[in-house]
């Protein structure tokens, strides 16, 4: 509570300066829908509030993909809305190419953005022709493995510390009746799993080779089929999990009906709201315990062009909230993901949270894939993955050969 | 009623002229919006527009990749292995199921209702309803198991092979119950007096269908089979409901395909020549059927 208090007496400091006393009303689209993201999207409500405006929640119910086509189609039919969420990266790059989104240069010049944003290719991310279009608010990584303790102790073996040990414990896990990696049906999820098992086993230069410069070659390569292997195992370990949602498949391994599930620092809010207790219920292991590395995809605000002179006031001023040290702690512990600033305290994160701050601060970072890649480039790899975890008479060296044809043609 | 007006066709063009203007904005709709809308969606489909529409050809490059890709040609296939099943059985189920109904039973009624009563239930309704019912862990299996049954298997949502027998499963409940009704009404239509005549000659009850009242329900026919091929080929939020497409991508279906990669995947112009593709399926089955029922002048019927 005093933290909220602090937060919000902060975030009006902040903002005093512009002087914009007048109520506005900002209608703010985003899909943070579930109990966490919904209190965290309360705290930027809060703090925007406080600097006299109105912030009017325009949640889209479903995940991103059912979300980002009805912002869109709003953008472009002549109805955007004040300010809208998205995944920071190329989902909105025609939008500001087409000139829809509001320059935020000014914005960003004045707060210093340049200075506290870390790491800096958030904010890289944000611009185009070197101007800002968005407001970077946090910062997710995928690169987690979270294991049931209570699920390894049930099969008698340890907790595997990487994995290459969890690989070794899987028979072992079956043989209790556990299934030993949940996957949930979603394309997204074996695509993005698909993704960590690359940073883990192959490294990040050749991550950074087959997203970043889309080389071909090097997918089609050695290194990859390492990759692929390992996905073969993954596949195998996968069997059984007969759940669609991200969170079914969280909560099989919350009650230990499975060993573990390669997901994002996401997962953690259900962990969390089970009860349960980092290293003593479960264990995370950042880089699934093999290569430390974290990616830094994340939210974003875009500012669509509005008419309005106050809005537009209005809109530089929720700009600034969003990205108040106060603003981002209040926000990112509710939503357990990561400040983009460099400069806050985060003394109440718990464990894995702290993990990732330590790598975050190591610099053992990378770019998500959601920044590299094409929205179009990432739907073909999900159809790629989601097909290959559910049919088991795809080889590993045909699933290959058709990713590096993705890589092949991605712009 | 068309041979009638045939005879006498003077000033046919100023003839009931008020319902004529009447409609005019229905004309304008169809013209602009449907036939506008589809060319403008073929024409955009030899762009390479991503998010927002941009006059950019690329020839037919949209094309080549919307066929070298895996998931339309899963999606092909499973259109046309449920069409081609979901049109037998809900015109053999409904015709079943109507012919049944006429003879004279008691509570006609409420076993109309009965059959009918999945019809008002929409698609993502009945999706989820079977979806559960399908479901190894709490439907089907898990009961049939429990009565002792151990080895009982039956998980056609999570079997990548039959999957979609799962969701023709679905729509035939969902359908056949307005196919009963069209074919009831039809049934409904034929002169007591045919029925009574080939009493009279000692004709079977079986070969009266067949030979004489089918032919007669042509008309019945021709209305069912149109309903059914127009719901075949949109078929996209059962499958949503039910499946997303899963497991993996054995379940997908073109209209899915064009949503994903309009809105999803940002590629207007693959969408768009999907789209495309599924009008020329759709003109394929009509126009020859179109040609054949109203075209060379002949008398329908």
């Amino acid at each position: 509570m005093k933290l909220r208090l602090l937060a919000a007496a902060l975030a009006a400091t902040v903002v005093l300066p512009l002087g914009a006393a007048n109520a506005t009303d900002l209608e703010v689209t985003h899909w943070w829908t579930s109990g966490g993201e919904a209190a965290a999207v309360a705290e930027l409500a809060k703090a925007f509030d406080a600097t006299g405006n109105k912030w009017v929640d325009g949640a889209i119910a479903g995940s991103g993909g059912t979300a980002r086509p009805i912002m869109i189609s709003r953008i472009t039919g002549g109805d955007p809305m004040g300010a809208t969420q998205f995944n920071h990266g190329r989902q909105a790059e025609e939008l500001v190419e087409a000139g829809l989104m509001r320059d935020l240069t000014d914005v960003a010049t004045k707060g210093n953005w340049k200075e506290v944003i870390k790491p800096a290719s958030l904010l890289d991310s944000c611009t185009i022709d070197g101007k800002i279009y968005c407001a970077p608010v946090n910062i997710h990584s995928w690169q987690w493995l979270w294991l049931s303790n209570g699920a390894f102790k049930q099969a008698g073996v340890e907790v595997p510390k990487n994995w290459d040990e969890f690989v070794a414990a899987a028979p072992a896990l079956e043989k209790a009746g556990i299934v030993p990696l949940a996957v949930g049906g979603q394309p997204w999820q074996t695509a993005g799993a698909f993704d960590v098992l690359m940073i883990a086993i192959a490294g990040k230069d050749t991550f950074q080779k087959v997203f970043g410069d889309k080389d071909a070659e090097v997918a089609a390569g050695p290194e990859i089929a390492k990759v692929f292997k390992a996905a073969d195992d993954a596949r195998r370990m996968s069997k059984g999990s007969n759940v669609q949602d991200w969170n079914q498949a969280t909560n099989l391994v919350i009650t230990g009906k499975a060993g573990g599930q390669i997901m994002g620092d996401w997962a953690q809010g259900e962990f969390q709201l089970a009860g349960q207790t980092a290293g003593t219920d479960y264990t995370c292991l950042p880089g699934l315990g093999v290569n430390e590395v974290i990616s830094t995809g994340g939210d974003a605000f875009y500012f669509p062009v509005l008419e309005d002179e106050e809005k537009s006031k209005a809109q530089d001023l929720l700009a600034e909230t969003l990205l108040a040290p106060a603003t981002q702690v209040a926000f990112n512990l509710k939503k357990g993901s990561l400040p983009v600033r460099g400069d806050v305290d985060l003394a109440a994160a718990n464990d894995c949270m702290k993990k990732g701050l330590d790598i975050l601060a190591k610099g053992n970072v990378i770019q998500s894939v959601d920044q590299l890649l094409s929205a179009d480039i990432q739907k073909q790899k999900e159809d790629l993955f989601s097909e290959f975890f559910a049919n088991p008479s795809i080889t590993p060296e045909d699933a290959q050969k058709r990713f590096a044809d993705i890589i092949a043609s991605a712009d | 009623m068309a041979g009638h007006a045939k005879t006498d066709r003077p000033n046919q063009l100023f003839r009931n002229l008020n319902s004529k203007i009447a409609s005019i904005p229905m004309i304008l709709t169809a013209v602009v919006i449907f036939l506008g809308g589809t060319l403008w969606t073929v024409v955009y489909s030899f762009t390479n527009s991503k998010l927002l529409p941009r006059l950019n050809f690329v020839g037919l490059d949209q094309y080549e990749r919307l066929w070298a890709a895996p998931r339309w040609i899963v999606s092909i296939e499973n259109l046309a292995i449920y069409g081609f099943f979901s049109l037998i059985f809900s015109l053999v189920i409904g015709f079943l199921l109507a012919a049944l109904m006429d003879q004279k039973i008691r509570f006609e009624n409420t076993f109309r209702t009965i059959f009918l009563y999945p019809f008002a239930l929409s698609f993502i309704v009945t999706g989820l309803v079977w979806q559960w019912i399908l479901n190894p862990e709490f439907g089907v299996q898990s009961v049939v198991r429990s009565l002792g049954w151990t080895s009982f298997t039956f998980d056609p949502l999570y079997t990548p092979s039959i999957v979609i027998y799962g969701i023709l499963i679905a729509a035939l409940w969902q359908g056949t119950g307005l196919v009963m009704c069209l074919m009831l009404a039809g049934l409904r239509g034929i002169d007591e007096d045919i029925w009574k005549a080939s009493r009279v000659d000692g004709i079977p009850a079986w070969r009266t269908y067949g030979q004489i009242i089918i032919p007669m329900m042509r008309p019945v026919f021709i209305t069912t089979l149109v309903i059914i091929a127009s719901g075949i080929v949109k078929v996209y939020d059962l499958v949503v409901a039910q499946t997303s497409g899963g497991p993996g991508i054995a379940s997908e279906v073109p209209a899915k395909y064009v949503y994903d990669y309009m809105f999803q995947a940002q590629n207007l112009g693959q969408g768009f020549a999907a789209s495309t593709m599924m009008l020329i399926t759709v003109a394929i089955i009509i126009v020859p059927w179109a040609y054949l029922e109203f075209g060379g002048g002949r008398k329908r019927v």
